[in-house]
């Protein structure tokens, strides 16, 4: 489903050249569930970033369901996340503007497909059924992340990132969105690659990749 | 592509924006109205000036000179009165118009008049109005006069008075409250007095050969002729020096400066609507920077760059469709106000009607100016990383290597000069506009980088911790001082140079004032046999007079030995051909053009007119030797000496040495140029093209004038009076009164100046208020955290004071200094007007234009001090 090989990524800052990645590989299968760990700065968001096609590497190659990304502009690479791919962020990143269904309708529309009931349907399927009129900021931020999970699953993406998901919730909110997202994720047999400081939730991936300085220093498949 | 999902978005993301979207909407609304609201209220002017152009000459056609009809003429105009076939008859109206003292004995006042004795029947288009209403018709009926209003005014007089002029008495019988065609401030400098042209001999006003016009209207039976007969008589009636006009003629006339006014007046609207483009780049500018994150997040979920950009692209054209319609209810608004700006300055009166073109036009042009404007900006989305969504990325980075963007600044260069070439109808002329606004954008934008650069280099160390940070946010990633600097540059230069030039024009005007002795009295037309008998009352009064001054009429034989005209004959040579009309004029245009390259011919209006000279053996302190020397010791037996001024000079093409031969009164009198002068023609003296030296002209036919100074009214009205009684054809001219009119005409010129400068200041205001807010989201939060961090409210406060304060005065002195320069190229070469700097005023305006910059961050900070700090974290996600 997603690999990539000699994944290499340097920035040049102050002068400086700085490798953040550097020279990273792996293959991940179908509905494989990944979890990327380290400490900050160790890469993870980096590595997040590159393997969604969300920026070029320096070196090394992105393959995502069959499709080289570095071989695609910028604008096919929308296309084919608008197809294959989904989200979830640390700080939601809900559109401040829209309503939570029209937040979850997004994907669908840009593929031009009917919205509506998909989007409600997930919504409710998050339990935020009756609140799909609300914006953002009538949500707590519990509420909002499983706006953010409802918006990520409506398209059934083949492959779902989520950068910090628990990061700016407590704890308790944080495992209901993970029990949440573990469903959606068995019941769509989406891939799942998530970045995470968080232990337990790194367990129940049932792969780990430890970063550290940019390098994979710990590889864990959990049977 | 998906053009329902760019147009879904477009339409929910607007909702929370559209408050924020409304300086978008405001910035074209002002520049749409002033465009809708001049270009409509030229449009009404032209329709108003077709349909009113008959009643404006009063008749089918006119023929006019300085002398009386000769036989010909009269002939002539039989012919074209007789009946035609049709069997309708025409008919002819003579008006003999001339200066001359008006007297009220009741009153004692006594003021210079235009004196137009008029036959039955004129006008026959249009109605003159008078107020009691109806006598004009009763005129013919002899000794009655009908006044300007302006003139019971100035001689303390109301109808029902008696009125002398020269000789003749006269029953003020009305006030004419409206003549077609008439322009209102005129009447302020010559009041006129219309009396029966049977009452003219009475007057004795006439045997003196003053300067006298006469006038004959026709109303042919068939009016459709008039164009016809003008052509074909036109030129051999020049050469008898008559000129004829049509209604055609009028027309054309008037169109042609109505042409020029609304060209002027474009350019303000044209003014108005950029400052509206800059507000719109910077409305955009500002919006799409508080929307990097939802764009950020739709390019992660897989909108493509050119979906996001279409949508925001929709948004902002639906916003400047809005702002378009609302400067088009507003421009129509103002067009009805403008006619009251211009009341007394225009020849017709304008109806006011839509003007759908003008409407159009306005909101056609508010919406691609939308769309120019705001492409820059909106092209900046596509660059957005949807990296961003996983790190906070501050700007979309430049799109210095994107060929759409440098597309998208063509088209903006391409679409001001294109609008400045179209608003002011000519390419030159507009390319230079377009030229000079961008050379001001340039100097703004480098001056801001010389900002940026210098405090980082010299950053001044030493200051006090809270100078230094609001210095710093001049430099800092993220600044404002780009977008600041040139919105509020651009627009303080705009007004400051518009400042500079009404400055300018009306300092020429008002220049010569009547203080510091200066003489502010004239008596001229003074027979030479009158001349001690003047000087002697003058003297009596205990006025001190110069030397009357002699005055000979002349005209040119020969240039530089090429005859100029066929030798006048006696007849012709004996009467006075004044300034040239119009008419004249274009005619010399065209024959200067016909030259081509080749070299310069003497212009025909310099060769054709006539010279008023005089003649004496000193310069007067208003001249000024250029070039030559002025002549001394007695007088040889080669050409007369003559002093030419520089401008006729020019304009004749010839220099020190070259010979003129001057035809006066029928006599021919070789001179030959030894110096040519520059004259200060603002002063209140007498001034003359062509000096001769003593001794040649001293037995020709003259008249003589002398200037005078009494500083009491009372004395110069008794003075004036005194030498009306004695001697009717002597005229006066009081410079107080002349001040007066000119006043007043300045000062309606200044209101309807200052109005359409009010667009302006209405839309660099919004602009200056959009450049501030782009920076305001982070203000707010540096200053939250400082205050989080322990600062107080006073010293954030004075950290925003001094960033605002340093933007401003870069900002104004920038534009100051180059509006200073425009303001002088303007002067020198459109006005033609001589150049001042008003330091003090402009000091004021560069503390004002801080002040505001002040006033408007601060203003829009004001949340930063407002606020607990906590509040605004919490919602700054």
């Amino acid at each position: 489903m997603l690999q990539c090989e000699g994944l290499t990524q340097t920035y040049v800052s102050g002068g400086r050249r700085l490798t953040v990645l550097n020279n990273i590989t792996f293959a991940l299968e179908r509905g494989g569930f990944l979890a990327i760990v380290g400490p900050s700065g160790s890469g993870k968001t980096t590595l997040l970033g590159l393997l969604a096609g969300l920026d070029r590497p320096s070196a090394g190659r992105v393959v995502l369901d069959g499709a080289d990304l570095g071989a695609m502009t910028e604008d096919q690479r929308a296309e084919l996340r608008a197809a294959k791919v989904g989200f979830v962020f640390q700080s939601f990143h809900l559109i401040p503007t829209l309503t939570a269904r029209e937040n979850v309708q997004v994907p669908l529309e840009l593929r031009g497909e009917a919205a509506e009931e998909r989007a409600q349907d997930l919504l409710t399927r998050v339990g935020l059924g009756d609140r799909s009129h609300h914006y953002p900021t009538q949500l707590s931020g519990g509420e909002q992340q499983r706006v953010a999970l409802a918006r990520a699953f409506v398209s059934r993406p083949q492959l779902l990132f989520a950068d910090e998901p628990t990061g700016n919730l407590d704890a308790r909110t944080g495992s209901g969105i993970v029990e949440l997202m573990i469903g959606l994720n068995r019941d769509f047999g989406t891939t799942l690659v998530m970045v995470t400081h968080d232990r337990d939730l790194a367990a129940r991936a049932r792969r780990m990749l430890r970063l550290a300085d940019g390098q994979v220093v710990e590889d864990v498949t959990h049977p | 592509m998906n053009a329902s999902f760019v147009a879904k978005l477009a339409w929910r993301e607007s909702r929370a924006a559209r408050r924020r979207l409304l300086m978008l909407v405001m910035s074209v609304a002002a520049g749409v109205a002033a465009l809708v609201a001049i270009n409509g209220f030229t449009e009404n002017l032209r329709t108003s000036v077709g349909a009113q152009a008959k009643a404006l000459l009063g008749a089918d056609l006119s023929i006019g000179g300085r002398k009386p009809f000769p036989e010909r003429i009269e002939r002539l105009v039989d012919t074209l009165i007789a009946s035609d076939s049709a069997g309708g008859r025409g008919q002819a109206a003579r008006v003999t118009s001339f200066a001359g003292m008006a007297y009220v004995p009741r009153t004692e006042g006594v003021r210079l008049v235009q004196v137009k004795a008029v036959e039955a029947g004129y006008p026959f288009y249009g109605t003159i109005l008078t107020e009691p209403a109806g006598r004009w018709a009763t005129l013919a009926s002899g000794g009655k006069a009908v006044v300007d209003p302006t003139l019971l005014t100035a001689l303390n007089a109301r109808v029902g008075d008696t009125l002398s002029l020269g000789e003749g008495r006269f029953v003020i019988d009305a006030t004419v409250s409206n003549i077609p065609g008439d322009v209102g401030v005129a009447s302020s400098f010559g009041p006129r007095v219309f009396i029966a042209a049977a009452d003219l001999p009475a007057t004795k006003l006439l045997q003196f050969g003053s300067r006298v016009e006469y006038d004959l209207f026709v109303k042919l039976p068939d009016p459709s002729q008039a164009q016809t007969i003008a052509e074909s008589r036109r030129l051999s009636l020049r050469e008898d020096r008559f000129r004829i006009r049509t209604v055609e003629d009028d027309r054309e006339d008037l169109a042609d400066a109505l042409t020029r006014l609304g060209n002027y007046l474009g350019l303000v609207a044209l003014v108005a609507l950029l400052l509206g483009g800059l507000g719109v780049a910077s409305a955009t500018h500002l919006f799409i920077r508080r929307k990097l994150d939802t764009i950020a997040v739709l390019r992660c979920l897989g909108a493509t760059a050119r979906q996001v950009f279409l949508a925001y692209l929709v948004q902002a054209l639906a916003m400047g469709t809005l702002g378009s319609l609302v400067g088009a209810a507003l421009g129509l608004g103002i067009q009805r106000l403008l006619p009251l700006l211009f009341v007394d300055l225009l020849p017709v009166d304008v109806e006011i009607a839509v003007a759908p073109k003008a409407l159009l036009i306005g909101i056609g042009l508010g919406l691609w100016v939308t769309a120019v404007f705001a492409l820059l900006p909106l092209l900046g989305v596509r660059r957005v990383s949807p990296l961003a969504t996983l790190r906070r990325a501050s700007e979309p980075a430049p799109g210095r290597s994107d060929p759409l963007t440098w597309a998208a600044f063509g088209l903006l260069v391409i679409s001001i000069v294109g609008l400045s070439v179209v608003q002011v109808q000519d390419l030159r002329d507009g390319a230079i506009f377009a030229g000079g606004v961008g050379v001001v954008v340039l100097v703004l934008w480098l001056a801001s980088l010389g900002l940026i650069g210098g405090l980082r280099r010299w950053f001044p160390s030493r200051l006090p911790y809270l100078w230094r940070q609001g210095l710093a946010n001049l430099y800092r990633p993220a600044n404002q001082t780009g977008t600041v600097v040139l919105a509020l540059g651009f627009g303080a230069f705009l007004l400051a140079t518009l400042f500079l030039v009404q400055h300018n024009l009306l300092r020429e005007f008002r220049i010569g004032g009547s203080g510091g002795g200066r003489p502010n009295l004239m008596f001229f037309d003074i027979q030479r046999d009158q001349s001690a008998g003047v000087m002697a009352m003058l003297a009596e009064a205990g006025l001190q007079a110069d030397a009357p001054v002699p005055i000979v009429p002349m005209r040119i034989a020969s240039v530089k030995g090429q005859e100029v005209r066929p030798p006048a004959t006696a007849a012709d040579s004996a009467e006075m051909e004044g300034p040239p009309d119009g008419e004249e004029n274009r005619e010399g245009t065209e024959e200067n053009q016909e030259a081509g390259n080749q070299p310069r011919r003497p212009g025909g209006w310099a060769v054709r007119r006539e010279y008023r000279s005089t003649y004496r053996d000193s310069l007067t302190d208003s001249e000024k030797l250029v070039e030559g020397t002025w002549w001394t010791g007695p007088r040889g037996d080669g050409p007369a000496r003559i002093s030419l001024d520089q401008e006729v000079a020019l304009e004749l093409g010839v220099g020190i040495g070259d010979d003129i031969v001057w035809d006066v009164q029928g006599v021919r009198v070789p001179s030959r140029v030894t110096s040519i002068r520059q004259i200060d023609w603002g002063r209140f003296q007498t001034n003359f093209f062509v000096v001769f030296e003593s001794g040649v002209l001293d037995q020709a036919p003259q008249m003589l004038v002398t200037l005078t100074r009494a500083d009491s009214a009372a004395v110069r009205g008794q003075i004036q009076r005194r030498i009306a009684e004695r001697y009717p054809n002597v005229s006066a001219i009081d410079l107080s009164q002349i001040q007066q009119a000119i006043e007043s005409v300045l000062d309606k010129a200044t209101l309807a100046v200052r109005f359409l400068a009010l667009f302006s200041l209405a839309a660099g205001t919004i602009v200056l208020i959009g450049a501030v807010t782009t920076a305001r989201l982070q203000r707010l939060r540096e200053g939250v955290l400082l205050k989080t961090l322990g600062a107080t409210r006073r010293q954030v406060l004075r950290i925003l004071v001094a960033e605002y304060a340093a933007l401003g005065i870069l900002a104004a002195l920038v534009a100051i200094v180059l509006s200073a320069g425009a303001g002088w190229a303007l002067a020198k070469w459109v006005f033609e007007a001589r150049y001042d700097l008003p330091i003090g005023a402009l000091t004021g305006l560069t503390a004002l234009l801080v002040a505001l910059t002040l006033l408007v961050g601060l203003w829009s900070s004001a949340e930063v001090l407002k606020r607990p700090p906590l509040e605004i974290l919490r919602t700054d996600t």
